[in-house]
């Protein structure tokens, strides 16, 4: 950049700041940190704008400004995706954290975009109720974070995926258009299903203030199982047996890894009767001398895999395998692996759905996961890279889209015509 | 339609594949909505994706307006023709093309009927479950477009919760596709956004769908209360005591007395009769039907049935699914509507119904989704009275925009298409109908697939590629550019 520019750049930069903190308070907006960089991009300035009304002309604002913007939440998922091509302003959604309605009569609640997963689930357990999703980290995730990423856990077997929970968004666009679409009753069908374009979205279309979404009864009693066996292809069988049956599980897991035979946990859910009844069919299904009881610390296993004894050798993907493949995509994981003295574990949901991780020399880790990746796109699956070590080089997070990307890119070129919102962090460069 | 094209899609179709005679035309000019009708120039029904990209392609060159369509069945008008437009029917893509058990898919063509796919797959004890009340005769591909629901979403889901993955042809004739068998296909969910888009963003040629495993008993229940209001309360105890029924139902007296006499299902005559349905595990659903029992009778239910067969539950469900018909038994004409309220506000919208009912003089009877709130109210009339006809859509109307003030929805299962798209201002703000549109353009930027459904003023797409040609619907100034 040279020096007319630059200075035309800081000029334009501090008036933009004035403009910001005229509408948002100067107590909103704020210098940013090293504490703020995303995925090695250092963001200039980090607003939090107190309502939707004002994230959207903040956003409106910076878009016009030619400059990036970079929703966050809790922060604990702002690296996933491939780095931001530029990063200049956070938009923090701290702020926008209300509950505005639970109607727990209605099994719906409207929340902000800001709000915790833990504080949404201690607000709906006040009515014996629950969003039924297991996200990683629910004390700082965010509702707008846990949308984007679209990260679920276990619970998504029996209750779905986040697409399948939301049934109302709000999104701030680019132009500062609020859009809202979906509502607040379960079954709808008036108007585009939005709520499932920006679910997953990583922020790429809009930044997503307010959602609504159907939420269940919390369980009235719970119950897990461990089941050992000795083999991957054994548990693939043991699962394949379960969703077989006439049993009303709400997860089913497999862990695997390099140093310890495959481990299936299941969890049932329902009347005291109901679980012994399953209990017992469960029996019936697997060798009782290989079940235990389990804690329900086994439904951690997803985050344990998160904390590392050395993170700057080790990375994390997440992976999406046919169910009936579980076994020949643990094979898979498990040769590329060996060949490289690479440590490995891995919980496969029974969706097919399940986080890897790799631990080893950084050079030889990146080799593996484009080995895998191939394999799996090979017979329909994926491998998305979520966490890997500032040392590695660059590798592209998605994959293989298929050829629906051009239309991807035409829907962001409507929506976000500028690249303003997270440019270059999604599939494909968008 | 110019001779000339007329012979380039006969060519593509095969004689059996076009049908172009006035006579002929008449069996597409509408759908379940028959007050809306429109005569297409041609109608064309492919029996490949290829044959659908040709048609779509030679329709993007000379910019005709199409429709997709499967059985009709449709109660919105999404499948009512567009004026000198064509209709691509996919009712000869009816193959199954993939029946995956060890992973629970089937891969379907969009003319499958819905019935059809658990017709192939029970044997194996699975099911396909969005059950639309007109299962029997519907396409999955007009599922697909209007994201159906039916009884038994409440516990699984609507079609969108099932579909995994789509073939697409863009209205452009690109052949695109969306997701896939396994879940979470890295890129946006445009599966998730095609399904229930009424047709707007291109056909449907391939699906693949989840499929279910039956669970181990199901359980069906019927109660008679002295109103709809007490069996309204009923449900709300069944959710506060924390159960999950797979449906719960509800009518009113008169869809009683229709349903009886249409089928004989030996429903109570009562002022509200609740249907609840359990599934899953024996030991848990008997325990909860035990509750659902106690919070019935101290809600004020004077009979309460379990239906003890299959045969029971059969004729129990027989009633409920054939109550639109069945209204012809005690009307001569009738209008189904379709809108969703949250589900406490059930009460007040009823007897908000009921003042209007008697206001404008004419008969309401409701079917109820009880369990996520999806209302069928049911306009009855006399078309040979001059003047009720009007009455009753401005009733029916009324009875939408009660469901958008209480909170609700226009539609919960049956769509917008020409019918509702009046309505779309009512519930959605100008930036949000306006959103939808640009996701539209992505899609279709000429505007040539169903145009003129769901949005009340279509608004055409910026940059254009190519020469500027005046859009059909843009000369006859029904639209502006912008």
């Amino acid at each position: 950049m040279d020096a007319a520019t630059q200075s035309k750049t800081a000029a334009l930069h501090s008036s933009l700041r004035y403009r910001l903190i005229s509408f948002l308070g100067p107590e909103h907006v704020h210098a940013a940190n090293a504490s703020d960089i995303v995925a090695g991009v250092q963001p200039k300035l980090v607003i939090v704008p107190g309502r939707e009304s004002e994230l959207a002309e903040a956003l409106r604002l910076v878009s016009d400004a030619g400059l990036a913007a970079i929703p966050r939440g809790g922060g604990t998922k702002i690296s996933w995706g491939n780095p931001p091509a530029r990063a200049d302003i956070i938009f923090s959604t701290a702020r926008l954290n209300e509950i505005t309605e639970h109607a727990w009569a209605d099994l719906t609640v409207s929340v902000g975009a800001g709000c915790t997963i833990q504080v949404l689930q201690e607000t709906l357990a006040q009515h014996g109720q629950r969003l039924a999703l297991d996200p990683l980290w629910p004390e700082k995730a965010t509702v707008g974070g846990v949308l984007s990423s679209n990260d679920s856990g276990a619970l998504r077997l029996r209750f779905g995926a986040l697409r399948d929970l939301v049934i109302g968004v709000t999104l701030a666009l680019p132009d500062g258009t609020l859009a809202s679409s979906g509502g607040k009753v379960v079954k709808n069908v008036a108007g585009y299903d939005l709520p499932k374009l920006a679910t997953g979205a990583f922020g790429t279309l809009g930044m997503v203030t307010r959602a609504v979404f159907r939420i269940h009864p919390l369980p009235r009693n719970t119950r897990s199982f461990s089941i050992r066996r000795k083999e991957a292809e054994e548990a693939r069988h043991l699962i394949h047996t379960i969703q077989n049956s006439k049993l009303a599980h709400s997860a089913l897991q497999a862990r695997f890894g390099n140093d310890a035979p495959p481990i299936v946990d299941i969890l049932f859910e329902g009347t005291e009767v109901g679980l012994d009844a399953q209990e017992a069919h469960l029996k019936e299904l697997a060798e009782t001398a290989s079940l235990t009881i389990a804690s329900t610390e086994i439904w951690n296993a997803r985050q344990d895999l998160w904390s590392f004894d050395k993170p700057e050798s080790g990375t994390i993907a997440k992976i999406g395998i046919l169910p009936a493949e579980i076994d020949r995509a643990m094979a898979t994981i498990a040769k590329s692996a060996s060949v490289r003295q690479l440590q490995w574990k891995s919980v496969v949901q029974a969706t097919g759905i399940g986080l890897l991780k790799l631990e080893g020399d950084t050079a030889d880790m990146r080799v593996s996961l484009q080995e895998v990746r191939e394999q799996f796109e090979r017979s329909s699956g994926s491998l998305v890279i979520l966490y890997r070590p500032p040392g590695m080089a660059p590798i592209d997070a998605w994959g293989n889209t298929g050829d629906a990307l051009p239309l991807m890119k035409a829907v962001k070129q409507q929506l976000d015509p500028k690249s303003t919102l997270n440019p270059c962090r999604f599939v494909g460069g968008i | 339609m110019d001779a000339r094209i007329l012979e380039e899609l006969r060519a593509i179709a095969d004689d059996r594949g076009l049908v172009s005679s006035p006579e002929e035309l008449h069996t597409y000019e509408c759908d379940g909505l028959v007050n809306f009708r429109v005569l297409p120039r041609a109608v064309l029904l492919p029996t490949s994706t290829e044959q659908v990209q040709s048609i779509v392609r030679i329709c993007h060159r000379e910019r005709i307006p199409f429709v997709a369509r499967g059985s009709g069945t449709g109660l919105s008008g999404g499948a009512t023709p567009v004026e000198n437009g064509i209709v691509i029917s996919l009712v000869r893509m009816k193959r199954i093309l993939e029946v995956d058990f060890p992973n629970a898919r089937v891969v379907v063509e969009p003319g499958v009927l819905n019935l059809d796919v658990t017709s192939r797959i029970q044997h194996n004890e699975f099911f396909y479950a969005p059950d639309p009340s007109s299962q029997t005769v519907c396409t999955i591909g007009g599922n697909v477009a209007e994201n159906a629901g039916g009884a038994h979403c409440l516990k699984y889901g609507f079609t969108t919760t099932h579909v995994l993955g789509l073939e697409v042809v863009l209205p452009d004739g690109t052949l695109v596709h969306f997701g896939g068998k396994t879940l979470d296909v890295p890129g946006y969910d445009l599966a998730g956004v095609f399904v229930g888009s009424e047709g707007t963003l291109g056909i449907a040629t391939k699906i693949i769908l989840r499929i279910v495993k039956r669970p181990e008993c199901v359980r069906t229940l019927l109660a008679a209360f002295n109103s709809t209001n007490e069996a309204g309360a009923a449900v709300s105890g069944i959710i506060a005591a924390g159960m999950l029924p797979s449906a719960i139902e509800m009518m009113d007296n008169l869809a009683i007395q229709a349903a009886e006499a249409a089928v004989r299902a030996s429903y109570p005559n009562c002022g509200g009769l609740l249907l609840v349905e359990l599934d899953g595990p024996v030991a848990e659903v008997e325990a909860l039907m035990t509750d659902v029992n106690e919070i019935c009778r101290s809600n004020g239910a004077w009979e309460i049935r379990i239906a003890q067969s299959e045969a029971e539950r059969a004729l129990i469900w027989k009633g409920r699914k054939s109550a639109f018909a069945a209204m012809g038994r005690i009307s001569s004409n009738y209008i189904v509507q379709d809108g969703v309220i949250p589900r406490t506000a059930l009460p007040q919208v009823m007897s908000e119904i009921e003042r209007l009912s008697q206001e404008a003089g004419l008969r309401v009877a409701n079917v109820f989704h009880a369990g996520d709130g999806n209302l069928h109210p049911l306009v009855l009339y006399d078309r040979r009275v001059p003047g009720q006809q009007e009455i009753a859509e401005t009733l029916s109307a009324r009875i939408l925009e009660l469901c958008i003030e209480a909170g609700g929805s226009i539609t919960g299962e049956h769509g917008v298409g020409v019918d509702k798209k009046k309505m779309m201002p009512k519930m959605f703000a100008e930036p949000d109908l306006l959103t939808m549109q640009r996701v539209r353009c992505a899609f279709d930027p000429l505007q040539l697939s169903n145009p003129t459904k769901i949005f009340p003023t279509p608004r055409l797409c910026g940059e254009q590629p190519g020469e500027y040609t005046p859009h059909p619907v843009e000369s006859s100034g029904l639209a502006e550019r912008f």
